[in-house]
């Protein structure tokens, strides 16, 4: 298993090559890696041209138990196969780290006036996972000075209709300092990846700056980059959760998706984003309810909470999630360690699913589920009414959920598709007044309704809101 | 004399003495020393010093803690303490009132001098005879009003009693646990004698008459009738049904717990101030009729009643109106308020009854609950409780249970006694039938947390609290209606790493684990290139609907319980499989309206797509672009004369590899369109109503799912098998090839499995089947260079003892799943072995195994 980098140039004499980057043309010299062994040599070393190729020979078994790391009992089939052993991903950003150390930094002390020469060079990549495309490709190099010219590697020639891969196979070139190549080359590949599930380690910020120190300031896509450098070295999700994923050959994402962070779709002209309208209209309507203990049901990063926390007329709030990481973010945000005993008396915070019945909910007198229902699958509603509705039967319940209708106004959000990948129904207002109306009857409400966001005289507010008020008899 | 103490086997036995009385010695020599808590080992826990008067309050906050908790669990526990002082009495009343448990008092009376003389032998006992002298006239004022206080049985021993004391342990009233049955419980009865006659001649009871020809008895050898209340009002003839009902129980014959008409009715006949409605006022002009000695007898007789009887051994209780838990076999007015009235919200409906509070939903007991008191149309068991009460006198029926048969009795009424003030549905065809409903909704409290589950195959059964944790949130946000769900397949064990030098796995260690523990002959079952599926499949809608509540004829799941299709495509899946089990005539051969089935589901791309795309292929892509261009860097290298043949060997041998590689997964892939391409093959025929199938022989199953490939080859596939003598070399060899050609034509591999199906060893159960991949299928699984001799010596390494352990308790909790859905219990105790299966997935292991 391998992952190929050649560098080239043909500034006369080419060989100059070999200075800058501290090892001899006719040498092949080996350097051992956490993940395997680094080779490099050189395919030609002529005046005319020259090429250094660092060839990472990958130990499977080696990089596997490597990773075994801080979290400990790290298991997931992804880790034994994937792609990381071709792939430029991150694992070549490190040995360029290593076996180029000095190159990198831009020191070259037989010949220092090299350094700053711009040579004409050419980089070849024949495996590079960019998760965005040629085009992304290019939005990253072409700002730096570089020609891009990508290659997508099909899936599987046999399979024809599964298209291309997530693989370029890329050449860039350009009249750049080589450390400055190599330094584009050690923050972008693992931006092009952005790859979730490796662990790198934690000073990253400092790399980073390190690392892009004059050109990344001035990128124009100096956000995403940062963004995905820093994301993709979040901690290894080996999550219990992960592992079940794979039981049933899926994707841990597919599983563990409570946090996602997908930034939400916005109305077109927004005065505030929908996000802030409709937290809001909730607390607009957990105060006019005159509700003193308030469950947040489904709290997710715990936003809500916050708010509620925040509020003077409540005493107690009590924020549930089905999903554990998702409290685990909530309580980080919260800053629950750093409460004090007054304020961690007033929030009750653990992991519930509201398809099952929770005493532990019983006497609220407000629950608000703010777009919970729509990650439930819609026969499985009936036994969430039972668990909210019938059982914990709090006063007043506020529910949100998206209002398809309105979706036509996104323009991002191509026909047809919802808003969240996870959304199991997104309903018409008629549809979630049918629903709204059929559960009240049922478990003794009443009903009433709030638009949330600016109203569209045709297709209604993005989100819609109903108050469920118990019928005191 | 030796002086006998009766007190009940659950109390709490509070001993009163002052300081130095010998309540210590006392509870010593009486009961067991893990029964008696004493203030001053409190004192000593929270301050380290038993005598520390500064540390009483959280002394005794400890203690009425230790005693809650032992009551709770129902264990007699003794208070050692002075208890003198009437607030600390009180405290412990309402501790034991709490648990519903009887507070008896055991005083010693011992007098000053005495205790003066024993304090003053004890060293760390310093306080001086003012305090004694308190403690005794406390003492003294409080004696005469201990029963006021709530102690149900006081015994006051004189100092030279105490030395001469036996107690006795006596079981409480309700407590028929050696009463094994078996019995008819019978419902409510409402003075409908005639109805009554009838159906204890139905239930094969012989009666017997007084001169007048009024039945005064009934009898059945080997049978005892239990009533459960509501012998009077409203019906036609109350003082009869008294009669007979007095007679059978004063003979032996029957048992009767009271309802809430013989309550009132009790006390209007003491001349108490009641409402005369609902049926009353019948009652009291029909035993104005009688004879003063009838009403004289009948009052004695309502009033001598139990409120609820615990029998068999605790896992049946009868009451009138259910009865929770933790009320089973305590005593207490609130346990027979509950009895007698159920239990209520507090608010009242349209019609003016009181809103009744679903306790049997969320009852969770082990013991079978028998009651009446609410008219149903039809009896249903929820949650292993039974509504008897169908409402003879409103023209229902008069419906008996057959404990422990379980079979419905009942005979019709013969007209509607009265009118029910909320309309009865009176429906004479419902005669014989009975419904099932679960709570549609569980508890969380049935799976969360960390549990010890147990099993018929492997006692107790943890699942640590994180593990639980993972298994909520993919039970909640992504499996199917638990309903469905009755089952989750369990993980299974590949063979031991063979020692071959170009094999990880080989089906000679199968065979050597299978005959070390003892299992003569085995099955190799072909491992199918699919997924693994399991099916419950309904014979009908109407059938699906009675017995699991849901639409549709069944559902398909994966090993975490997510759908495996669309709702949609299920439904065309299911209906499919229905019809195939209708024509191999196994719907009628088992008497059954629905299967579950152990299958796997061809190709594995149907579910997987998305991984062979993502993981598999890319592989396959980044390889095929990479290599050649290394290969080619290191020829140009090997060209200019640098040394990189030993690079460039691996290189090409990695090339080699990685086309092997992209060959192993596209024998899985092949193009589905829907349903079209989609195939099941069954292996296991789990459960049918009544009846779980593991016991029977793996080839009695295969037989089955041959049967199913006959009526429909299009969707069901079948399963190559081979039977194999573990003894034998010659069918040990014949296997082997068997395993050679399968592998060798791009087979995954087998799966090798006792044939006799579940096997018990000395330590235990046997592996229920062991996995023999195949070299190229391993490919897949532990990567493109694995074969790579140096890389193959590393992975034999590999541990299985996690895996194994792992195997077998989901497995146990696989079976335990089918033994309770086939026995037809409530939905929460299936679930909670489904989700204890589901929650062990989630252990870290390594999944390449």
């Amino acid at each position: 298993m391998i992952v190929l980098l050649t560098i080239s140039t043909t500034r006369v004499p080419a060989t100059d090559l070999g200075f800058l980057l501290h090892k001899h043309p006719g040498r092949v010299q080996s350097f051992a890696e956490s993940v395997g062994t680094a080779h490099v040599f050189y395919p030609e070393s002529t005046d005319e041209r020259c090429t250094a190729a660092l060839l990472l020979e990958v130990d499977p078994i080696a990089l596997v138990r490597g990773r075994k790391g801080p979290s400990g009992d790290g298991f997931s089939l992804g880790q034994y196969v994937n792609d990381r052993p071709y792939a430029a991903s991150s694992m070549l950003a490190m040995a360029l780290k290593d076996v180029y150390r000095t190159a990198l930094t831009g020191r070259c002390t037989a010949r220092p006036e090299l350094v700053e020469i711009a040579f004409p060079l050419e980089l070849h990549l024949p495996a590079v996972p960019c998760r965005g495309g040629a085009g992304l490709l290019r939005d990253l190099f072409e700002p730096l000075g570089w020609a891009v010219e990508a290659t997508a590697v099909p899936l599987d020639p046999t399979v024809p209709e599964w298209g291309d891969s997530r693989y370029l196979d890329v050449r860039l070139t350009g009249q750049l300092r080589v450390a400055e190549a190599l330094n584009h080359l050690y923050v972008l590949l693992p931006v092009l990846d952005d790859a979730k599930h490796y662990w790198v380690s934690s000073d990253e910020v400092d790399k980073l700056v390190r690392a892009g120190a004059g050109w990344l300031a001035g990128h124009p896509e100096k956000a995403l980059i940062t963004r995905r450098y820093l994301a993709h070295r979040r901690e290894l999700t080996q999550s219990a959760l992960a592992r079940l994923a794979e039981v049933d050959d899926t994707d841990p994402d597919e599983l563990d998706n409570a946090v996602d962070g997908a930034a939400e779709l916005d109305s077109p002209d927004r005065p505030a984003p929908l996000a802030e309208q409709r937290r809001g209209a909730v607390l607009a309507a957990v105060r006019a309810s005159g509700a003193r203990t308030v469950g947040d049901l489904g709290c997710g990063e715990g936003v809500l909470v916050r708010d509620l926390l925040a509020e003077r007329g409540i005493d107690r709030v009590v924020a549930t999630d089905v999903s554990a990481r998702a409290l685990l973010i909530a309580g980080r945000r919260l800053k629950l360690d750093k409460m004090t005993d007054v304020q961690r008396a007033r929030l009750d915070i653990f992991q519930s699913a509201l398809t099952y019945r929770d005493d532990r909910l019983a006497g609220l007198d407000a629950a608000v589920l703010m777009e919970v229902i729509e990650h439930v699958d819609e026969p499985r509603l009936a036994a969430l009414e039972r668990a909210v509705l019938g059982h914990a039967a709090p006063s007043t319940v506020i529910i949100t959920t998206p209002n398809v209708e309105y979706n036509v106004r996104f323009d991002s959000l191509p026909p047809g598709e919802s808003r969240h990948r996870d959304h199991r129904f997104e309903w018409t207002r008629a549809e979630f007044a049918r629903w709204a109306e059929a559960a009240a009857a049922q478990y003794g409400y009443s009903v009433r309704y709030l638009p949330v966001g600016a109203e569209d005289a045709e297709v209604g507010p993005p989100t819609q809101l109903a108050i469920l008020t118990k019928v005191v008899t | 004399m030796t002086r006998e103490l009766a007190i009940p086997e659950l109390s709490l036995v509070v001993l009163i003495g002052v300081s130095g009385s010998g309540k210590s010695t006392f509870g010593r020599a009486h009961f067991r020393s893990t029964e008696v808590i004493s203030s001053d080992f409190c004192r000593g826990i929270v301050a380290d010093d038993e005598n520390d008067q500064a540390a009483t309050p959280a002394a005794f906050e400890l203690l009425h803690y230790m005693v809650g908790l032992r009551l709770r669990a129902g264990r007699l526990t003794v208070v050692d303490a002075t208890n003198v002082q009437p607030e600390a009495r009180r405290a412990l009343v309402e501790v034991a009132r709490a648990h519903d448990v009887l507070p008896v008092a055991i005083v010693l009376d011992v007098s000053e001098r005495v205790c003066l003389a024993r304090n003053a032998e004890r060293p760390d006992r310093d306080f001086g005879a003012q305090v004694i002298r308190r403690q005794r006239d406390q003492l003294r004022r409080g004696l005469r009003g201990l029963q006021r206080e709530g102690f149900r049985t006081v015994h006051t021993l004189g100092e030279d009693e105490i030395d001469d004391v036996t107690i006795t342990r006596t079981r409480l009233f309700n407590d028929l646990r050696h009463e094994t049955g078996p019995f008819d419980v019978i419902g409510d009865i409402h003075g409908c004698r005639a109805e009554l006659e009838r159906l204890l001649v139905e239930l094969g009871y012989d009666l017997t008459r007084d001169e007048a020809g009024r039945p005064v008895g009934a009898h059945r050898a080997g049978r005892r009738a239990v009533f459960v209340g509501d012998l009077v009002d409203r019906g036609p003839d109350t003082p009869g049904v008294l009669r007979l009902v007095m007679g059978m129980v004063a003979a032996g014959d029957a048992f009767c717990v009271p309802g809430n008409h013989e309550n009132k009715l009790l006390r209007a006949m003491r001349g108490r101030n009641v409402q005369v409605t609902h049926g009353l006022a019948e009652s009291l002009a029909q035993l104005a009729a009688e004879t003063e000695e009838f009403r004289a007898e009948a009052a004695r007789f309502m009033d001598g009643l139990i409120s609820h009887y615990v029998f068999d051994g605790g896992k049946l209780v009868v009451s009138h109106a259910g009865l929770t838990e933790r009320y089973q076999g305590r005593a207490s007015g609130r346990v027979r308020e509950f009895c007698l009235y159920g239990q209520t919200t507090g608010e009242t409906d349209e019609y003016g009854l009181p809103v009744r509070y679903p306790w049997a939903e969320e009852y969770r007991g082990r013991a079978t609950v028998l009651y009446g008191h609410t008219p149903v149309p039809v009896p249903e068991w929820i949650n292993n409780t039974l509504c008897l009460d169908t409402g003879c006198v409103f023209g229902g029926r008069l419906t008996a249970l057959r404990y422990p048969e379980r079979e419905l009795v009942s005979v019709p009424a013969a007209e509607v006694y009265y009118e029910p003030v909320k309309p009865f549905p009176a429906n004479a065809d419902t005669a014989g039938s009975v419904a099932r409903r679960d709570a549609d909704v569980l508890d969380i409290s049935d799976v969360v947390g960390s549990r010890v589950l147990e099993t018929r195959y492997q006692k107790r059964i943890g699942v640590r609290a994180e593990n639980a944790a993972a298994a909520l949130e993919v039970m909640s946000r992504f499996a199917i209606d638990p309903r469905w769900l009755a089952y989750l397949p369990p993980t299974m064990s590949p063979v031991a790493t063979s020692a071959r030098p170009d094999l990880l796995e080989h089906p000679e260690q199968a065979f050597e684990y299978f005959r070390t523990e003892g299992v003569g002959e085995v099955i190799c079952e072909e491992k199918h290139m699919g997924s693994r599926a399991v099916a419950l499949v309904c014979r009908s809608g109407e059938a699906a609907q009675a017995r699991f509540g849901l639409p549709g004829l069944g559902a398909v799941w994966t090993r975490t319980g997510r759908s495996f299709f669309s709702a949609g495509l299920t439904a065309q899946f299911v209906d499919r499989l229905s019809v195939a089990i209708e024509s191999a005539g196994l719907f009628d051969e088992f008497d059954t309206p629905w299967l579950l089935l152990d299958a796997e589901i061809l190709p594995w791309s149907a579910k997987a797509e998305q991984l062979l795309r993502d993981q598999y292929a890319a592989v396959g892509a980044a390889a095929r672009s990479s290599l050649p261009a290394a290969v080619a860097a290191l020829d140009r290298a090997a060209a200019s004369g640098l040394d990189v043949a030993g690079l460039r060997a691996r290189t090409a041998a990695r090339a080699a590899n990685a086309d092997a590689f992209t060959e192993a997964y596209r024998r899985y892939c092949w193009p589905t369109d829907g349903l079209a391409g989609v195939r099941l093959a069954p292996f296991q025929l789990l459960a049918t109503e009544g009846a779980a199938h593991h016991e029977r022989p793996h080839s009695w199953h295969l037989d089955a799912a041959d049967r199913l490939v006959t009526a429909d080859p299009e969707v069901v596939a079948p399963t190559r098998r081979l039977t194999v003598d573990t003894t034998d070399p010659e069918s040990v060899a014949a296997a082997t090839q068997w395993w050679s050609e399968l592998t060798a034509a791009g087979g995954e591999g087998m799966v090798v499995k006792p044939a006799a199906n579940l096997t018990r060893a000395r330590k235990g159960l046997v592996q229920p089947g062991l996995k023999v991949r195949g070299r190229e299928y391993l490919r897949i699984i532990y990567g493109p260079d694995y074969t790579e001799p140096d890389n193959l010596e590393r992975l034999r390494a590999r541990g299985l003892g996690h895996k194994r352990s792992l195997a077998l308790r989901e497995y146990a909790l696989g079976l335990e799943a089918l033994d309770r859905l086939a026995r037809g219990e409530p939905l929460w105790r299936v679930h909670e072995c489904v989700f204890a299966v589901l929650a062990l997935e989630s252990e870290p292991v390594d999944p390449r195994l």
